[in-house]
């Protein structure tokens, strides 16, 4: 990060990010009885994907703050 | 049978050979039928390529009429001629090769360039038609061949079929076809890339015609008239037309006739086989029939909304299916549909008879063609017979188990009931047949919000369901009972409109009396045994020598009546005025305006029932009743509440008329006085502030937007002043006020319009200022900022407008009616594209979202898996309420 500049992650609209581990992806994955593709995905050049310095293949849980449901997970594949 | 996957489709063009040899007969005679009434051999109606008389078979394949699905065949042209299609293509083609060698007129380095970028197109998947025009263009400018060296020639392309090459003296030469023909033969297979085609299945020269494919008669049927006399297709007279000429073109050559008389020729055949293809090419005068009418032919037949794209393959029309006018009838219920009786013996269900409706079916089959009766039987051994007047009792003896009946509609079958445009899934529901007199769908009013239909003129379909699973589907998934709460914002969809508020408004306003007999008399359509307790009595006649007392209820106990068992329920009506927003204390029970609705234990305690209690999209009362007893509890409210309000409503009488728009003298003098008079005073006074430069400029404002803005808000002000007053004058008693506060139709301003003042007219929000420099209209002086001169209207619509305001209400109402067309259109555009891209989305078992290959979209449905016309107005229980009963029930309990 340039001097200067504020980190993306701490803006208020910017949901949390986490990358999460292996074990954790096997989880997740027999939960919804799914294949890693079948994951939604998001790009390695997204701004968030770059400040955290995920790398493809990786599995990013995003925590959201939600008007309907208080607090919403999801999952994301890092793709290219 | 091997499924088998479609890899690609492939375009191109037919060749010579190609058509040879799918041609199943030459064609060489221009008649159709013989003396003898049978086909002719080698003619245009010819027995190998398909048959239309019943009893033949095909000469080609031994096909009976309904097996044989048609030949082509094919005519030998004695001459060339440009396929009007291609004739532009083929100008550029030609324009863009040698004149000697036929390569394209491009250097090595451009051609390998563009052949590299029309490759990686491809590759892309994209269209190629870019760069083609590019190649055209480049090609097109080279005067000189760079590979043979001959110096090329200016070609003119003479609309619709002719080319003409121009030499250095500017001299033309008109290129026949088959000079064209030559010249596209010439350019090599390597070339044809460079125009995006494919060599191997679209030679250019084959878009020069030399043999014409003629199509099979199934393709062209002749029909016979009632004189017994046949009349051919268009398509067939168009292909007598060209084999005509062709053989006259044949004779005369081969008499070595002169060449004018040969190129006349030429160019009749060329015309002929161009209006086959397309009978409206700019500059050929169609070709006509014997009566003056245009042919049909090729393009035609393809073409635009009735053509062979929109018309037959998109817009198929469905069996079992009707549609007429709807209009009103509520008397029926919700869920049913008044289907005429004509209509009801046309569609039918089919019933396979077992042992358990063998005798129903017996009955229904004797009654012949009467109603609920039957139109057709299916013996067991397949055979369909119609059931007419002379065989249905004989039909009706033979019956038996294993036969099928496609009996009539009748009340009770489920059907399903559409209006157009069906933009959400409550605009198909599932009804109950009702068979009626009269020719139109009756429809009870309260399912017009789903369908936003009324009965100025509506039409709507009918299908009828014909296996026993749709019906399943359709009773469980879209009956309308089911689908009151839209899955749109959690309220009801369906509830009360127009006459239905107004009614309950009316009767549960005040504390109206009823005795039995009245009270009988609303109630006589709907299902109530006891009337319960009188809210007490009244002496009548009063003031009689033999007057008695009398036991009443009261309206609001009426109301209650339809109300189901132990509901409880309080909220604030249309009508209440939000004390509680300006600082004030809800008074609740003691509201003086009765807007504090109370429901105990099924009873209205107190309050007014109004839009907000049972109207569509509101219907809180609905709402809960839906929630609280299921759906039939509530269908079974609506359909009370409907006859309830229409029954009272009707014994009262409600009427709104002109004279209803009348405010006495001394109000319309206190519009025109304080509210308008004053108004323009002040406007007057504004503007001669600002020209003599004491106004001061809002914040971020310039000087003369500000006085248009506290212009525009005084005369808004005017209105808004003149409006309470007519309503003072008017009173709540007044229809139009009565509609507007109960929230039946319409609204204050409308009524303001009508009978206070219209107010100031705007077009894009800003007082009208178009029309003449510095003056809208030459009534005013130029320069005049004052109200009149800028669209406000003083007058009601009651009193009239002046010419110059009349002309500033069509200008600002031209805007609104703009903006709607622009809006509707575009809105409808973005629904499209919203519904294109979520249609395939599924919401899984395990409360995912999921697109058709599985990938998961939501993990949640909505983050909170809560459907919204199941859950409470997002929240999947409303715990408030749920504890707020538990502890009235306790309270009163103990």
């Amino acid at each position: 990060m340039k001097k200067g500049k504020f980190s993306i992650l701490e803006h208020e609209l910017v949901p949390e990010h986490m990358v999460i581990e292996e074990s954790e992806i096997k989880e997740l994955l027999d939960k919804y009885k799914i294949k890693k593709g079948q994951l939604p995905k998001i790009k390695l050049s997204d701004s968030v994907i770059k400040e955290i310095k995920a790398e493809v293949g990786d599995v990013v849980k995003i925590t959201r703050r939600s008007r309907t449901a208080g607090k919403s997970l999801s999952y994301r594949l890092v793709i290219e | 049978m091997r499924l088998k996957r479609i890899k690609g489709v492939k375009f191109g063009l037919l060749s010579p050979k190609e058509i040879r040899k799918m041609s199943a007969s030459k064609i060489i005679t221009p008649d159709t039928y013989g003396e003898d009434g049978f086909p002719i051999e080698l003619g245009l109606v010819n027995q190998r390529i398909g048959v239309i008389d019943p009893g033949l078979r095909c000469k080609t394949c031994g096909g009976r009429m309904t097996e044989c699905p048609g030949h082509f065949g094919h005519i030998e042209l004695a001459a060339s001629v440009i396929h009007v299609g291609y004739a532009k293509l083929i100008y550029r083609m030609i324009a863009a090769t040698c004149r000697k060698c036929g390569k394209v007129l491009l250097g090595e380095e451009d051609r390998k360039r563009f052949l590299e970028e029309i490759e990686w197109q491809k590759e892309k998947q994209a269209d190629v038609g870019e760069v083609v025009k590019l190649v055209f263009k480049e090609a097109a400018k080279s005067g000189v061949c760079m590979y043979c060296g001959e110096s090329q020639k200016r070609i003119k392309y003479d609309k619709p079929t002719s080319y003409i090459e121009i030499d250095e003296e500017e001299k033309g030469r008109r290129l026949m076809p088959t000079d064209v023909r030559e010249r596209l033969e010439r350019i090599p297979d390597e070339d044809i890339a460079l125009f995006g085609m494919d060599a191997k299945s679209a030679r250019p020269e084959w878009m020069v015609l030399t043999v014409l494919p003629v199509p099979p008669v199934t393709a062209r049927p002749s029909i016979t008239l009632e004189s017994g006399q046949r009349s051919e297709d268009d398509l067939t007279h168009k292909l007598v037309d060209i084999i005509r000429i062709n053989q006259r073109f044949m004779e005369n050559r081969d008499a070595g006739a002169p060449q004018l008389i040969i190129e006349d020729l030429w160019e009749l055949l060329q015309y002929h086989i161009s209006t086959y293809f397309n009978n409206e090419i700019p500059g050929l005068p169609p070709a006509r029939h014997r009566s003056g009418r245009p042919l049909k032919t090729m393009t035609q037949r393809l073409k635009g909304k009735e053509g062979r794209f929109r018309g037959s393959l998109s817009g198929k029309r469905v069996n079992f299916s009707a549609r007429t006018v709807i209009s009103p009838d509520p008397d029926i219920d919700i869920d049913e549909v008044g289907v005429p009786e004509e209509i009801a013996k046309e569609l039918t269900i089919t019933v396979n008879v077992t042992e358990r409706d063998l005798d129903a079916m017996r009955e229904t089959l004797k009654r012949g063609g009467k109603h609920p009766g039957a139109n057709y039987v299916r013996r067991a051994d397949g055979k369909k017979v119609k059931a007419t007047e002379s065989n249905y009792e004989t039909l009706a003896e033979e019956l038996d188990i294993g036969w099928k009946v496609e009996r009539h509609i009748r009340d009770g079958d489920i059907v399903l009931f559409n209006r157009q445009p069906s933009l959400h899934r409550l605009s198909i529901m599932a009804h109950y047949v009702r068979v009626m007199p009269g020719r139109t769908f009756r429809l009870n009013p309260a399912v017009c919000p789903p369908y936003n239909a009324d009965y100025d003129g509506d039409e709507m379909n009918l299908h009828v369901l014909q296996t026993e699973e749709a019906r399943a589907e359709a009773k469980i998934l879209m009956a309308v009972k089911r689908n009151i709460i839209s899955p749109r914002f959690g309220r009801p969809i369906i509830g009360g409109i127009h006459d239905y508020i107004t009614g309950l408004f009316l009767l549960t306003r005040g504390d109206k009396r009823f005795e039995q007999e009245k009270v009988q008399d609303i109630l006589n359509k709907i299902d109530i045994e006891d009337l319960g307790e009188p809210a007490g009595t009244f002496e009548s006649p009063a003031g009689s020598e033999d007057s008695h007392l009398t036991p009443y209820w009261t309206g609001k106990q009426i109301f209650g009546m339809i109300l189901p068992e132990g509901l409880n329920l309080q909220f604030r009506g249309k009508i209440c005025e939000k004390c509680i927003e300006r600082g004030e204390e809800c008074k609740k029970e003691e509201c003086p305006r009765e807007a504090y609705v109370m429901i105990r234990e099924g009873n209205l305690v107190c309050g007014i029932i109004d839009e907000k209690a049972i109207g569509s999209f509101k219907g809180i009362i609905i709402d809960r009743i839906f929630r609280r007893y299921g759906e039939e509890a509530a269908k079974v409210f609506i359909n009370d509440a409907s006859r309830l309000a229409i029954n009272y409503i009707k014994q009262t009488g409600f009427s709104f008329g002109i004279s209803d728009e009348d405010i006495p003298k001394e109000g319309k003098e206190q519009i025109r006085g304080e509210a308008v008079h004053e108004a323009e005073k002040k406007v007057e006074e504004l503007i001669r502030a600002y020209e003599a430069g004491e106004l001061e400029a809002l914040p971020g404002r310039a000087l003369e937007e500000t006085l248009e803005l506290l212009i525009m808000q005084e005369l808004a002000r005017a209105r808004d002043d003149a409006g309470d007053i007519a309503e003072r004058y008017l009173g709540i008693e007044n229809p139009g006020v009565l509609m507007a506060k109960s929230g039946a139709r319409g609204s204050l301003l409308n009524l303001t319009q009508m009978a206070a003042c219209v107010g100031q007219q705007s077009v894009r929000g800003e007082r009208i200022k178009r029309g003449y420099q510095g003056r809208t209209l030459p009534h005013f002086k130029s320069g005049d900022r004052s109200a009149d001169a800028h669209g406000f209207v003083r007058a009601s619509f009651k009193d009239g407008l002046s010419p110059t305001e009349y002309f500033f209400h069509a200008v600002g109402g031209r805007e609104a009616l703009v903006d709607t067309a622009v809006r509707t259109s575009q809105s409808g555009y973005f629904q499209r594209r919203l519904i294109n891209a979520l249609q395939d989305l599924e919401v899984k078992y395990d409360g995912t979202v999921r697109e058709t290959r599985g990938i998961v979209v939501q993990f949640k449905y909505g983050d909170d898996g809560v459907d919204p016309s199941k859950g409470e107005y997002g929240k999947v229980v409303d715990i408030d309420e749920i504890i707020r009963e538990t502890v009235e029930v306790e309270e009163t309990g103990a």
